[in-house]
């Protein structure tokens, strides 16, 4: 055995070892430290005779409290389902102009069409439904589908140029430059003739030579003046609200090589009162019609 | 060359040649450009080695300083010195960089190779694995010896065990950035960087037990008990949580042999024990012997560390289950994850009492010594962590915490206060001694790099614990009507502020960092910084 010092500070005896000038104190565990230790053992038996604890050859023990995470999560969320019952069967029976028009249910709708934007719909149309580049503004009132709430709701329903429903939104522009319809040059004449449907025409030569291109190739569609057609998904030209953008290189590289947003058909992923809900929600935004 | 010597050359020189084949062979057959270049770089690693063997003659490194008794092998741990500041600085930096991007994405460049998922990796493992790692070899190397009173065993191997451990940081830190990951947290790197670092963990471990072995006194030190539990526990889980199945054997990818719920049951085993053997029981190591060598004063108690060392082994390895809370880990496993938690509660604050008692006769000098002060603050910040974290395990309390803010707030506070401030301690205790100077450059500099530091943490830690409350809570609050309140993007955009505090309290972290790079550079060149002495006239108890 080696031989015991004491620590001259402390009058403590150390242990008698000795590393590198390094000495141990002979200190007994400290009685708070010890006894909090203990407690958190007993705290954990008394938690293993309460809750799931012992693993067994098949199961495990199932403590008194009968607790379970999933039963947990099922009560929980059937307790919201309840709560919300009401309602949602209320507004799957009702015709949307009949939610619109009975308050109980359009706030029940507006709260819930504002929650399932931001889950659903944010990522592109942004949280205030303001739009971005390629995703439609909501908030204003110009509607390249429509903005009834039968609109609105078929276009959430079956959504955009997508492969999942047969009801889906579908146009096509053609890419004029790309397929051979328009030389570069002829894609900036009508670029100008477009711009100055709103005012904002720099070349007015150019424009007067893209005007008659319009007529042959984009009236159809666009309308005459650029006035648009939500039959065909076909935007106003005639104005300051630009999907892509309203400066003169975008719109060239519109008509050049097309555009084409796709949107989820929401019916296929969400039920039908949440689509409902939406629906309500998004027509609120300040522009329906 | 005597014949000893040739033995131990050719010892080293055969499996090093076997390893510049199998190089070159894994790159002559690579599928993938990162197979070419680690195969070329294993190779490159491996003649490089031989080389310096031939060239050193069995002159493996003597002691720093010659008067010494005994021939230590110091310059290993000198050149620890150097690669744990050096990685400290790299892997901060890199830290301060993802924490820039996540306040302003616009900094992820576009680019796939500076986006935050290759880059967040390169700041953990960076963090843990190469400042950290660095900091356990060059600690656990000189604690040894010195209080084994014994030269470091096995020739050059403790010299394979550092370079080979450095191969490691670069083939993972490349690996990264190329897009290679086998995607477990902290366990990032792929099969063939696995079995590499397999070889030198358990060269590490002979070296270890050998220098043990030749001790010359009667006991082992507690330090040693520590470090040797890191080292046998770390090949365990490291083996374990990396059994996969490579695609090709010259190939980087690679898929782990479990799945579903029980390979994230093994990766949190890993991964929790990562924090408690590297983390905790290793850096237990440098605490126990640098305080009370900076503090010069006895150990507080015997028979607490003997206690506290054995049930914070004993429960560690069992919590790791809460990293799985209200997951399809069955019921049972989250039970045993959350109590042993809290059993671990004073088994960690063992060491915390242990660490600040030591100081007990000593408190004055945390106002005339900024590196035992520095050692105090991490002891302070592991009792904190160590307490917030089976806080944090209690299921109720893991309902708000867990995937927020929260959780990156308490690793930290772990990782910069608690992992970080004692290696910068040792980098302290050791540069003078390793480089055999009589003093450190600066005292003062260690003083502004404690409070850069230590300032940087807390707003790190206050801007992510209201970050990650405000975060949990957001996403669980819903309006009257039973809607979600909130959208994610909009959680997110909530965050911002708290993103550019933590990143200003990185930044002055990286700031702390330079200087002691700077301090330890001209420490090493045996400068002296002319400033006014660290405890000046008016500081001094009036003399009667």
């Amino acid at each position: 055995m080696a031989e015991r010092h004491v620590d001259q500070l402390s009058g403590t005896e150390t242990t008698g070892h000795e590393w590198d000038g390094i000495r141990e104190l002979d200190n007994p565990l400290p009685r708070w430290w010890l006894w909090i230790f203990y407690a958190c053992v007993v705290w954990s038996i008394g938690y293993y005779i309460a809750y799931p604890a012992i693993p067994l050859v098949s199961g495990y023990t199932k403590g008194v409290l009968g607790y379970s995470s999933r039963a947990e999560v099922q009560k929980e969320v059937a307790k919201a389902k309840e709560a919300q019952s009401e309602y949602l069967s209320a507004i799957e029976a009702a015709s949307l102009e009949e939610i619109r028009t009975k308050p109980e249910l359009l706030e029940f709708a507006l709260a819930g069409g504002k929650s399932a934007f931001n889950v659903n719909c944010s990522q592109c149309h942004g949280s205030g439904a303001q739009g971005a580049f390629g995703y439609p503004n909501l908030n204003d009132d110009e509607w390249l589908w429509g903005g009834s709430l039968e609109a609105i709701h078929t276009t959430i329903m079956h959504g955009a140029r997508n492969t999942q429903s047969d009801d889906a939104r579908v146009s096509m522009m053609p890419a004029f430059v790309k397929d051979g319809i328009f030389t570069r040059a002829q894609a900036g004449q009508v670029a100008e003739y477009v711009l100055s449907l709103s005012g904002n025409a720099t070349d007015q030569a150019a424009a007067a030579e893209g005007k008659q291109l319009f007529q042959d190739n984009c009236v159809a569609c666009h309308g005459e003046g650029g006035v648009g057609m939500t039959e065909l998904g076909a935007p106003p030209l005639n104005n300051n609200i630009w999907l892509y953008g309203g400066d003169k290189e975008t719109i060239v590289e519109s008509i050049s090589n097309s555009r084409g947003g796709v949107m989820p058909a929401w019916g296929k992923i969400l039920d039908a009162p949440t689509v409902k809900q939406l629906t309500i929600y998004v027509h609120s935004l300040g522009g329906g019609q | 060359m005597s014949d000893g010597v040739g033995t131990m050359n050719l010892l080293m020189i055969l499996p090093l040649a076997i390893g510049a084949l199998l190089g070159l062979y894994l790159s002559a057959g690579s599928v993938d450009t990162t197979i070419y270049l680690h195969g070329l770089l294993l190779t490159a690693f491996c003649v490089v080695f031989i080389f310096r063997v031939i060239q050193s003659d069995g002159k493996t490194g003597g002691p720093a300083n010659p008067n010494s008794s005994i021939d230590y092998n110091d310059a290993v741990v000198r050149a620890g010195v150097i690669a744990t500041t050096f990685w400290g600085v790299i892997g901060f930096t890199v830290g301060l960089v993802i924490a820039l991007q996540l306040a302003f994405p616009v900094l992820n460049l576009d680019l796939p190779w500076t986006s935050f998922g290759r880059l967040r990796p390169l700041h953990t493992s960076a963090v843990i694995f190469a400042f950290g790692g660095n900091a356990l070899l060059m600690t656990s190397f000189h604690v040894v010896q010195r209080t084994c009173q014994a030269r470091l065993a096995g020739g050059y191997a403790p010299w394979f065990v550092f370079w080979g451990y450095q191969l490691v940081i670069i083939m993972a830190a490349t690996g990264y950035v190329f897009g290679v990951t086998q995607g477990k947290e902290y366990a990032e790197p792929e099969w063939y960087v696995d079995l590499w670092l397999t070889i030198v963990w358990v060269t590490y471990l002979l070296v270890f037990l050998g220098t043990l072995w030749n001790r010359k006194e009667p006991h082992i030190y507690v330090a040693n008990w520590f470090y040797l539990a890191f080292i046998v526990t770390i090949a365990m889980l490291h083996i374990v949580n990396n059994l996969a199945l490579p695609v090709s054997w010259f190939g980087a990818k690679s898929y782990p042999v479990f799945a579903g719920v029980q390979d994230a049951l093994t990766q949190w085993w890993y991964g929790h024990n990562a924090v408690g053997f590297f983390l905790t029981a290793g850096f237990l190591g440098i605490m126990y012997y640098y305080i009370p060598k900076q503090a010069n004063r006895p150990v507080y108690s015997y028979r607490l560390s003997i206690v506290h060392f054995w049930s914070l082994i004993f429960l560690y390895i069992w919590a790791g289950p809460h990293h799985l809370h209200y997951t399809a880990l069955p019921d049972w496993a989250q039970t045993l994850g959350m109590t042993f938690s809290i059993m671990l509660w004073m088994p960690s604050w063992g060491g915390m009492i242990n660490g600040l008692m030591t100081l007990s006769g000593a408190w004055d000098k945390l106002r005339t010594d900024p590196i035992l002060r520095m050692m105090a603050i991490s002891v302070a910040f592991y009792g904190m962590s160590t307490f917030e974290g089976p806080l944090m395990s209690i299921k109720a309390v893991n309902s708000l915490s867990h995937y927020t803010d929260w959780t990156i707030g308490h690793v930290h506070s772990g990782a910069l206060g608690w992992v970080g401030m004692v290696s910068f301690g040792a980098i302290y205790f050791l540069a003078p001694v390793m480089f055999n100077r009589e003093r450190l450059y600066s005292l003062r500099l260690v003083s502004a790099h404690f409070w850069l530091a230590t300032l940087g943490i807390a707003l790190y830690a206050a801007a992510m614990w209201v970050s990650g409350i405000l975060q949990g809570l957001m996403w669980r609050s819903y309006d009257v009507l039973g809607f979600l309140e909130y959208s994610f993007a909009e959680t997110v955009d909530a965050m911002h502020p708290f993103y550019v505090i933590r990143a200003i309290g990185g930044g002055m972290y990286v700031v702390g960092a330079l200087i002691m790079a700077w301090n330890v550079y001209r420490t090493a060149r045996g400068d002296v910084r002319t400033e006014k002495p660290y405890v000046d006239a008016l500081a001094q108890p009036a003399s009667a």
